[in-house]
C-alpha cells in the first residue's frame, strides 16, 4: 500500500459518489438508483488495514449524505458496519477469487441500504419503504455484486498505469554468454 | 475476540455517528454544505459539459429548420405577450376588488429559472439538487413548478444550491383538489420510489364522483403552494375499507424523471402604488 494507491481509492470514491447522483437511466427504467459504493466498501476492506479502511468508510458515509436528501450522518455508520465485518474477517476470505467478490459485493449491496433504512425509520422523517423496496435492494445487491469484482480490476488497472512498477529479476543474466566447445 | 485497535475504531466511529445525529439540524446543515462543496467542480463541469453538447447538437440543424423554428416562437410570442396582457388586467381588477373588501393585497408569483444539477442517489428519497440558492433568494418551502406542472418545494438551501423535496417525498405532502368535482384532498409524504411519476391523492370524504381522467390540481390550502397549479391526472381510484375516503392514483404532469430546467416560484409583494392597492372604505 503506498500513497498513491490511497490517493487513487479516494477520487474514485469521489466520482462514483458524483456519478450516482447524474444518471437517472436506471431509475427511469426499472426505478432503482444507482450506488455502488458498498462494493468500494468491499475493496477498501479486502485490500487495506483496519484505519483505512475505517477513514474510506467515514468518507464515502459523509459525502453520500452530503448529495443525498438523509440526515447527515445517518450512512456512514451502515457502510462502516459493513466495511468492519469484512475487513475483520478477511483473512477468512477468498479475496483473490472473482466469486467470493461477488457475492460480497452482493451482501453489501442488500444489507447497507437495509440498515441505513433501519436508522431512517428511528428519525422524524420516515422513509419510502414499500413492498417495492424489497425489488429496489435485489437490484442494487445484484448491481453491487456485479461492481465489485469489476472494482477489483480498475484499481489493479489504475495501480499498474500509475504506480512505480518494480523490474523482475532473473537468477538467469542475459547478458551471460554460454560458449560451447574446448578453448 | 475484538483486538485493542479494533475496539478503539468501533468507539471512535460509534461516537462521530451519535454526535453527527444528535447536532440541532442548523448545524448538521451547514455540515452537510461544507462536505457537498467538495462536489461543487464537478457539478459545474457537469454543467458545462452538457451545455457544451446542446450548442453542438443544434450546429447540424438545417437553416429552414432554425427559420421555421423562429416563426413558431415568434407566433407562440405575440400569443402569450396578448394573455399577459389579459391575465395583467385581471390581476389588477382583483386587486382593486380585494382593496375595496378591505382584505391584505395578494403578492406575485416571480418565476426564477434553475438547472437540476443532481438527483437523489438514494432508495428513499424522491428529491432534486437545483443550482439556484440563498445568492439568488432561495428561502425554504418556495414552491417548484415546471410549464406541466408542480414538481416539489425547497427543502434545504445553501449559498448556491438548494434541494429539492419532489412530491411524493416525506417532506413534500401537497394539499390538492379535483379540478372538475372540487373535491379536496392530499398527497400524503413518503410515497414509494419505485415510480417518480406516480403518486397516491387521498380525499377528505368519501367521493364516487372522482373518475379516471380528471385532473388534480393545488388547492392552495397549507399556504406553501399557489392555488390551481396542475399536479396531475387521476388514473384510478378505490374506496378504503373504512369507507371514508376516496384514494386514487395520480400521474404527475411534471416528468420528474426527466427534469432539467424547473422554475422555482417567488411570492413578491406587489408595488405600493395607487388606487390598486389602496383600500377604500366599505360601503
Amino acid at each position: 500500500m503506498n500513497r498513491l494507491q490511497i490517493i487513487l481509492m479516494f477520487v474514485v470514491l469521489w466520482l462514483a459518489v458524483f456519478l450516482q447522483t447524474q444518471f437517472g437511466v436506471l431509475h427511469r427504467l426499472i426505478g432503482v438508483p444507482v450506488c455502488v459504493l458498498p462494493a468500494l466498501m468491499v475493496y477498501a476492506a479486502l485490500t487495506h488495514g483496519l484505519a483505512m479502511t475505517t477513514l474510506f468508510s467515514v468518507v464515502a458515509g459523509l459525502w453520500l449524505d452530503s448529495v443525498s436528501a438523509s440526515r447527515f450522518g445517518v450512512s456512514v455508520l451502515p457502510l462502516f458496519a459493513f466495511a468492519f465485518v469484512v475487513q475483520t474477517r478477511s483473512h477468512l476470505l477468498l479475496r483473490e477469487q472473482r466469486f467470493a467478490q461477488f457475492w460480497l459485493g452482493a451482501a453489501g449491496g442488500f444489507f447497507v441500504p437495509l440498515v441505513t433504512a433501519g436508522i431512517l425509520q428511528l428519525g422524524q422523517r420516515e422513509p419510502a419503504f414499500t413492498q417495492g423496496t424489497w425489488w429496489q435492494l435485489l437490484v442494487l445487491a445484484l448491481m453491487n455484486g456485479i461492481v465489485c469484482p469489476l472494482a477489483f480490476g480498475l484499481f489493479d488497472q489504475l495501480n499498474q498505469t500509475f504506480n512505480y512498477q518494480a523490474i523482475e529479476t532473473h537468477s538467469f543474466r542475459l547478458d551471460r554468454q554460454i560458449v560451447r566447445g574446448r578453448n | 475476540m475484538f483486538r485493542r485497535a479494533q475496539i478503539l475504531v468501533l468507539v471512535t466511529v460509534g461516537v462521530l455517528v451519535l454526535t453527527l445525529l444528535n447536532l440541532p439540524p442548523s448545524v448538521a446543515a451547514r455540515l452537510k454544505l461544507a462536505c457537498g462543496a467538495i462536489f461543487l467542480p464537478l457539478f459545474g463541469l457537469a454543467r458545462g459539459g452538457a451545455s457544451f453538447m446542446d450548442h453542438a447538437s443544434y450546429a447540424p440543424l438545417p437553416r429552414s429548420a432554425l427559420i421555421a423554428e423562429v416563426e413558431r416562437l415568434r407566433e407562440e410570442n405575440d400569443r402569450l405577450k396578448l394573455e399577459s396582457i389579459h391575465a395583467s388586467e385581471a390581476l389588477a381588477e382583483n386587486t382593486r376588488l380585494r382593496a375595496q373588501l378591505g382584505a391584505p393585497p395578494r403578492g406575485a408569483w416571480n418565476r426564477r429559472l434553475a438547472r437540476v444539477v443532481a438527483r437523489e442517489p438514494s432508495a428513499w428519497w424522491r428529491s432534486v439538487t437545483i443550482d439556484y440558492g440563498t445568492r439568488d433568494g432561495a428561502a425554504v418551502s418556495q414552491p417548484v413548478v415546471t410549464s406541466e406542472g408542480l414538481v416539489g418545494r425547497i427543502s434545504a438551501v445553501g449559498y448556491s444550491h438548494s434541494q429539492v423535496a419532489l412530491v411524493g417525498d416525506a417532506d413534500c405532502g401537497v394539499a390538492a383538489l379535483v379540478a372538475e368535482t372540487r373535491d379536496n384532498g392530499f398527497i400524503k409524504g413518503g410515497q414509494s420510489t419505485l415510480d417518480a411519476g406516480l403518486v397516491e391523492w387521498t380525499s377528505m370524504v368519501h367521493s364516487p364522483r372522482i373518475l379516471a381522467g380528471q385532473t388534480i390540481v393545488t388547492s392552495g390550502l397549507g399556504g406553501v403552494f399557489p392555488k390551481n397549479i396542475p399536479v396531475g391526472q387521476v388514473l384510478d381510484t378505490r374506496t378504503e375499507r373504512s369507507g371514508v375516503t376516496t384514494t386514487a392514483r395520480v400521474r404527475l404532469a411534471a416528468n420528474l424523471d426527466r427534469l432539467e430546467e424547473v422554475f422555482v416560484l417567488r411570492l413578491e409583494p406587489l408595488p405600493a402604488d395607487s388606487e390598486a392597492t389602496t383600500p377604500r372604505p366599505r360601503r
